[in-house]
């Protein structure tokens, strides 16, 4: 049966590794999670966003939900915004495509054109 | 909405839409009845009467941004089609309190899906959010605060990943004590 006085294992560990965490600014990644991302299966592109990001020990990107974005029919929706605040619009997400997203564009900073609403929006 | 998890998630979201700085859920098994009851309950801005009577029409929403609202009539539509029912109370300025309850053993009524990463999923997001979470079945209770969690991480986000893999698992377990055999998709 798990304790909650293991949090202080945890908490030991998070202190340890928070001290070498960088402060440059990162890149944030936006989950739509409202009814339509919700269903379309937003829950888990956000997961994989956060194993990934930490498989990779990336400390500065932040993961955060939002409400609907407004075309319910891409979702799940997913934005990425860059340290200079240029945004990019992933839609049609899943687990997959979110691991290639951060090794391609938060990690290598080469946006998924095909993965974009952009492009999404030709076919 | 494929289970009863992610119905939750979505109902949490209209609670932390509303400014709720607390939110309890309670789901809770009642063998004698062959009731689930999810009770979600949140101090945010609530609701008055007017919108409280339309709050379950499909074409009713707060946003500006579309005519449709469907996630408390998906939930309600899926509580009815298993037997059950949807009951919102609320009150401006105090909070809203969403029942729902299904029939544990109608084939209609959907899993229980992953609770956990619910509240895990919740929590990356609004870390000062007060969340607690109680499960129950009968005489058998597990309990989850984000209160009790804080006061042990001293200062540490809780919404950092180990933290929150701990609380995933943490939940896990309450779900199998207290659900195990009694709802069919959850070994005992």
């Amino acid at each position: 049966m798990k304790s909650i006085a293991e949090l202080e294992e945890i908490r030991k560990k998070a202190l340890d590794k928070m001290g070498i965490r960088t402060n440059t600014e990162g890149y944030r990644v936006v989950v739509g999670m409202a009814t339509c991302g919700i269903a379309a299966g937003a829950r888990p592109v956000m997961n994989a966003f956060m194993e990934e990001l930490n498989k990779r020990g990336i400390k500065n990107t932040s993961v955060t939900m939002t409400g609907c974005i407004g075309v319910c029919r891409l979702e799940p929706i997913v934005e990425v915004i860059d340290p200079d605040g240029n945004k990019t619009t992933y839609v049609k997400m899943n687990a997959e495509k979110a691991v290639r997203v951060v090794t391609e564009h938060i990690v290598n900073g080469r946006v998924c054109v095909d993965l974009t609403i952009g492009s999404e929006e030709k076919k | 909405m494929r289970d009863l998890s992610l119905h939750l998630m979505d109902i949490v979201q209209n609670s932390i839409v509303a400014m709720s700085t607390r939110i309890s859920i309670s789901i809770a098994a009642y063998l004698e009845s062959d009731e689930l009851k999810i009770i979600v309950e949140d101090n945010g801005k609530g609701m008055d009467n007017e919108m409280l009577k339309k709050v379950t029409d499909p074409f009713v929403t707060t946003r500006d941004t579309r005519k449709v609202g469907l996630g408390i009539s998906l939930f309600k539509a899926s509580a009815e089609r298993s037997g059950g029912y949807l009951d919102i109370t609320s009150e401006k300025g105090v909070g809203t309190t969403l029942e729902a309850v299904f029939k544990i053993n109608n084939i209609d009524r959907p899993p229980l899906g992953d609770v956990a990463d619910t509240i895990a999923g919740v929590l990356v997001s609004n870390e000062s959010l007060h969340l607690a979470l109680t499960l129950s079945r009968d005489d058998e209770m597990f309990s989850f605060d984000t209160e009790e969690v804080k006061k042990m991480l001293d200062g540490v986000p809780i919404n950092e990943y180990e933290v929150l893999n701990w609380i995933k698992g943490y939940i896990n377990e309450g779900i199998n004590v207290t659900f195990g055999g009694v709802l069919n998709e959850i070994n005992s």
